[in-house]
């Protein structure tokens, strides 16, 4: 029995969870128009292509998005593998054990670990104990494990929706294990395995804390010139622009700038990773 | 003889092969597992070095960290973790309701069409680089702040509460509606078959049905909050003392670390006692995470 009261509660209840998901839409927008709206004059081809000159108050970014570009090509290098590897063992080899139960603790708790941490390991392992310095190197290692629990759980993800008859019928066959993975499994998997790990690698190129103490640099005249050199990255010098330089108000627009650049640049790793899921999805169901 | 003699080397080399890419891919999850530890054990090892100065008592208890006090270096952590933990409580108050709510809407009452827009939005959010909310919060919420509270600026405890509230709405969202979604339908049913409103149903029923989960999201949301490091570092001005109001500028354990390791001298206490710092912050976040994950699992028993 409905009554009267009960249908205007509903009616309350229903617009307050509606009101819930507008604030959370509302949020996205006035980041995005904020930082557009403030950002948009400041993008030129200058700026995208030019060093910054001047003490930091004129010129572009150049630097910055090349040093960027670099360390998160480092941290594919490094996460890729290992991370598709770590997925291939858990879903492919690994037996219910007290093993398998271990790897999978320690991937939940190093994806909670905070970002900060990643940056003090890096600093005693690899810019330390490896003798790499400060370098594009190790702030690419250091990026590269952080990444990691999100590449090695969409990697799993993505393993674990190709039906079992896949595997079945190239066994049956006569394939062996890694002959059935390599053909049946693989080329079916790696489109969603990339999928996942595009989303990681966006968070790596947007992070600040781990890459502060072991790569990154407040103002570089050149750009690096091997893997061992230190490099300007997008975060940081947006960090920079908007607390550390020493006239905040006169390079505000810069700031703004480099906001909408590093988001541009995240937002399109997104993007293409969530089309690329969302056609997956629709080849699957067909 | 001689036929199967040549088969069985084959397949033993095959076997060989087999056995092989087997390791390799074994090796892989031996690595997460040792880089797990590996965080752990070069943290303690390299804060053990501070604790030769410092009792572990002051470290925890003193209300002043001054490193580099002419008169008195003292190493007290309890101003930041106080600090940290006004943060994310701030940030907690508002994003679990909201994150409820939102995730309550995605699951139970949207159209297909509005959860297919709605779901990647919210990952648009989780997207968003931390110094980019935190450049927000300087520019946006701070300012706000002032005027409403009339201060001479918003850069402190309530900006990085909002902040970090939202950057902890997508986690808490996203796994709640994991939570309601894998809620027997039966209980929905049942609940709407007696002659319960879906609103009664979400509210008294699923929600509830869904608290072990809901709680593991919050949880998670709040582990998240305490290891942020960009956001608070630039929105909450970073005032090193002992928070005695909301308004107040504070500087967190994460954001101590990052200010004081750049300037500090290579192997001294000072430096150690930064690594402290952040074993006990990778203590407090592992902490959060295993309650969070036993929470998980018992709901999974039942």
């Amino acid at each position: 029995m409905k009554n009267k009261f009960n249908v205007i509660t509903e009616k309350l209840g229903f617009a307050v969870l509606t009101a819930c998901l507008l604030v959370v839409v509302l949020i996205i927008v006035i980041i995005f128009t904020n930082i557009i709206i403030n950002g948009h004059s400041a993008i030129s081809l200058d700026f995208i292509i030019k060093a910054p000159t001047d003490g930091m108050t004129k010129g572009g970014i150049m630097p910055a998005i090349v040093g960027t570009f670099l360390v998160t090509v480092i941290t594919a290098i490094f996460s890729i593998p290992l991370g598709m590897g770590c997925a291939i063992y858990l879903n492919e080899y690994a037996k219910q054990n007290l093993f398998t139960k271990l790897v999978r603790i320690s991937i939940r708790n190093l994806a909670g670990v905070p970002s900060i941490v990643y940056g003090l390991f890096g600093v005693i392992l690899f810019v330390q104990f490896l003798h790499l310095g400060t370098s594009v190197l190790a702030a690419g290692l250091t990026l590269s494990l952080m990444t990691l629990p999100l590449t090695i759980t969409a990697s799993e993800e993505a393993l674990k929706n190709i039906p079992m008859s896949f595997r079945e019928g190239s066994l049956a066959l006569g394939a062996t294990k890694w002959q059935a993975i390599r053909t049946n499994v693989l080329p079916y998997a790696v489109p969603g395995m990339l999928t996942g790990t595009i989303l990681g690698l966006s968070r790596a190129a947007g992070e600040t804390a781990p890459i502060l103490f072991t790569g990154v640099a407040f103002y570089l005249p050149y750009l690096p010139k091997g893997v061992l050199d230190q490099f300007m990255a997008l975060p940081y010098h947006l960090y920079i622009m908007a607390t550390q330089h020493h006239d905040i108000t006169l390079v505000k627009p810069i700031a703004y700038g480099t906001a909408m650049v590093l988001i541009g640049l995240v937002f399109i790793m997104n993007l293409g990773a969530i089309i690329l899921r969302y056609r997956l999805r629709k080849n699957r169901k067909e | 003889m001689g036929n199967s003699n040549k088969r069985n080397r084959v397949s033993f080399s095959k076997k060989f092969k087999e056995a092989s890419i087997h390791g390799c891919f074994l090796v892989n999850a031996i690595l997460v597992i040792l880089i797990l530890v590996g965080i752990f054990a070069l943290l303690v090892w390299t804060s053990l070095p501070a604790f030769k100065e410092i009792s572990i008592t002051e470290f925890l208890f003193n209300t002043s960290w001054n490193p580099t006090s002419y008169v008195k270096a003292s190493y007290g952590i309890l101003s930041m973790l106080v600090s940290t933990l006004i943060v994310t409580i701030g940030a907690m108050l508002f994003a679990v309701p909201i994150g409820i709510g939102a995730a309550a809407f995605i699951s139970d009452l949207a159209s297909n069409r509005v959860r297919e827009i709605a779901k990647p939005v919210v990952e648009i959010l989780a997207s968003i680089p931390s110094v980019v909310i935190g450049f927000i919060g300087i520019t946006l919420v701070g300012p706000y702040i002032a005027k409403v509270f009339k201060l001479p600026d918003g850069l402190n405890a309530i900006n990085g509460s909002i902040l970090l509230g939202i950057m902890a709405l997508p986690t808490i969202i996203s796994l709640t509606e994991d939570a309601l979604k894998s809620v027997p339908k039966s209980y929905t049913e049942a609940s709407l078959a007696l002659g319960a409103t879906k609103w009664q149903t979400i509210i008294r029923v699923r929600i509830p049905a869904a608290s072990s989960g809901i709680i593991a999201a919050t949880m998670l949301g709040m582990g998240r909050a305490i290891g942020e490091t960009m956001t608070v570092l630039m929105a909450t001005g970073c005032a090193n003392a002992m928070p005695t109001n909301v308004t107040d500028s504070v500087r967190t354990m994460t954001s101590a670390i990052a200010i004081e390791l750049g300037e500090v001298a290579f192997n001294s206490t000072h430096y150690y006692a930064l690594f402290a710092v952040g074993l006990a912050l990778f203590l407090i976040t592992f902490a959060v995470n295993l309650a969070a994950e036993i929470i998980f699992n018992k709901k999974q028993k039942l």
